[in-house]
């Protein structure tokens, strides 16, 4: 997480007063002025999402429909873009994906949801300018391409979330994760989806803007929800091994690259029904079948030291393997956790490396991610 | 008990002039947020005054603690290195980092007193 210099004045979310009043420490981050902590502390936020229900404001991310008289043309346009099964995508599923460039690199990523009446994708706040900009010039004249600018976005993520939000609507209870819905909440009509971005069960709520605040008091009203800003949310997703577009993955990394090839169905790769069509197809469908010169990993430190982005790794003989993408104490695993790229032949499960933290050398292991188990409330396959 | 700041927000008690007590400010780990590591100086190093002794990290960043005065290092506090959350908790007192020898009274009135580092905190 970084905050963009700007000279610009700040944008604000729709639940700025309500920050201010529950005494947040505001800063900038992507153009906005957004919460990176409440009083409790970062700390005790990450713990309050593992162990009960925070809340957070996203409404700085981009929401963003297309339509059209048939769903099924917007999906197909989406596809010239996206390497996802969006036409095969039911109404009232959820996808991850993303956008990728003519080299097959990240242009941001996104998650999509399949509505009765149109796509519903959601993107990062730094892209989301950029990204609507790269949809209208090149599906303008296939679909309706149109932000939600008029709707916050809260997300309510931790293990008692879904009772939390039962309270104030029982039919919640019938999503799972990946799904989405209507639902009205505190008298606002809302789309949900039970995603997030903490490894957690919880739900993603796409609200109107006015009544956004609101909502976020009835939510916090509930005894298991507390507040939790931008600083908890990096090190909860962090601990479930998920990217942050700008660092992990960026514009110059593939989908194979970083690890995430499995959010291209078979249906889009080589000898797949709709194979290809999206920019950097060849340069993807090369990498899957002959593999990629590094990838990213993930790293736990064997000794206490926090190890953060731009760290050099090096090898025993300190000679060097690459950088640290994020890194920080992980708060629930207890031991300094990292992402990295590395070089093929250091990639592997069990493998030593050393950060470079002040001139000393730090022993980490590439280990298995998530660093935290994911809790998702699946729905059962079959 | 005479306690004096840094602009860079850290306190030296200097009650016992052979053993002075160096912390962070209660607006220093305020800023900084929770603390989970602090680096300390081995006991016996020198270091002259602004040298870099010492590294406390929070969950976002990391920050160096600079010397007050030049000195000689003669003990650090084991208890925080092993629950850096004192820093937080109790900065003035069971969060101090390290006690060091002074070598030079003079540097010591460089230093600001309580009223002038009050001052410095209005004007960020």
């Amino acid at each position: 997480m970084s905050a963009t210099p700007t000279a610009a004045p700040l944008l604000r979310t729709p639940l700025h007063d309500l920050h201010l009043e529950l005494g947040a420490r505001m800063v900038p981050f992507a153009g906005y002025a957004m919460p990176v902590q409440y009083p409790a502390g970062i700390l005790a936020e990450h713990r309050q999402c593992r162990e009960a229900a925070a809340l957070f404001d996203v409404s700085h991310m981009g929401q963003i429909a297309l339509a059209a008289a048939d769903p099924a043309d917007a999906a197909r346009a989406l596809e010239s873009l996206v390497p996802v099964d969006a036409l095969g995508l039911a109404v009232g599923r959820q996808r991850y994906g993303f956008f990728t460039n003519a080299a097959g690199g990240l242009l941001d990523d996104l998650m999509l949801t399949r509505r009765e009446r149109d796509l519903l994708l959601v993107v990062n706040a730094a892209g989301k300018d950029a990204d609507l900009q790269h949809l209208r010039t090149h599906l303008g004249h296939r679909c309706s391409v149109q932000p939600l600018a008029d709707r916050a976005l809260l997300a309510l993520q931790g293990p008692q979330a879904g009772a939390a939000l039962a309270r104030l609507n029982p039919g919640v209870a019938a999503l799972r994760f990946m799904e989405g819905g209507e639902f009205e909440l505190a008298g606002a009509p809302c789309f949900l989806t039970r995603s997030g971005y903490t490894g957690e069960d919880g739900f993603e709520i796409s609200v109107p803007a006015e009544r956004a605040e609101a909502l976020a008091r009835a939510l916090l009203a509930q005894p298991e929800v507390a507040p939790a800003g931008l600083g908890a949310r990096d090190t909860l997703r962090l601990e479930a091994g998920l990217c942050l577009y700008g660092h992990d993955i960026t514009a110059t990394t593939t989908p194979v690259e970083a690890g995430l090839g499995w959010a291209i169905p078979k249906v889009r790769r080589a000898g797949g029904a709709r194979a290809g069509g999206y920019p950097g197809a060849d340069a993807i469908d090369g990498q899957f079948a002959t593999g990629t010169s590094h990838r990213r990993v993930g790293l736990v430190g064997l000794e206490r030291v926090p190890v953060r982005e731009g760290c050099e790794l090096v090898d025993a003989h300190g000679h060097h393997l690459g950088r640290v993408t994020s890194g920080t104490l992980g708060p629930t695993v207890g031991q300094p956790i990292a992402m990295a790229y590395l070089a093929a032949n250091h990639a592997i499960v069990g493998h030593e490396v050393h950060a470079v933290v002040r001139g000393q050398r730090q022993p980490m292991r590439v280990g298995p991610m998530p660093f935290a188990p994911h809790r998702y409330l699946r729905r059962m396959a079959g | 008990m005479t306690i004096k700041y840094t602009p860079e927000h850290e306190w030296i008690d200097l009650t016992d002039p052979s053993a002075a007590v160096v912390g962070i400010t209660v607006h220093a780990q305020d800023a900084l947020g929770d603390v989970v590591f602090v680096d300390l100086p081995a006991v016996g190093t020198r270091f002259a005054k602004g040298d870099v002794a010492g590294v406390v990290e929070s969950v976002k960043a990391a920050a160096d603690l600079y010397m007050p005065v030049s000195g000689e290092v003669v003990e650090v506090n084991e208890t925080l290195r092993a629950d850096p959350s004192l820093a937080n908790s109790d900065p003035l007192a069971s969060g101090w980092f390290f006690k060091v020898k002074p070598a030079d009274a003079a540097e010591l009135d460089g230093l600001l007193d309580a009223t002038g580092y009050d001052a410095l905190l209005k004007s960020l």
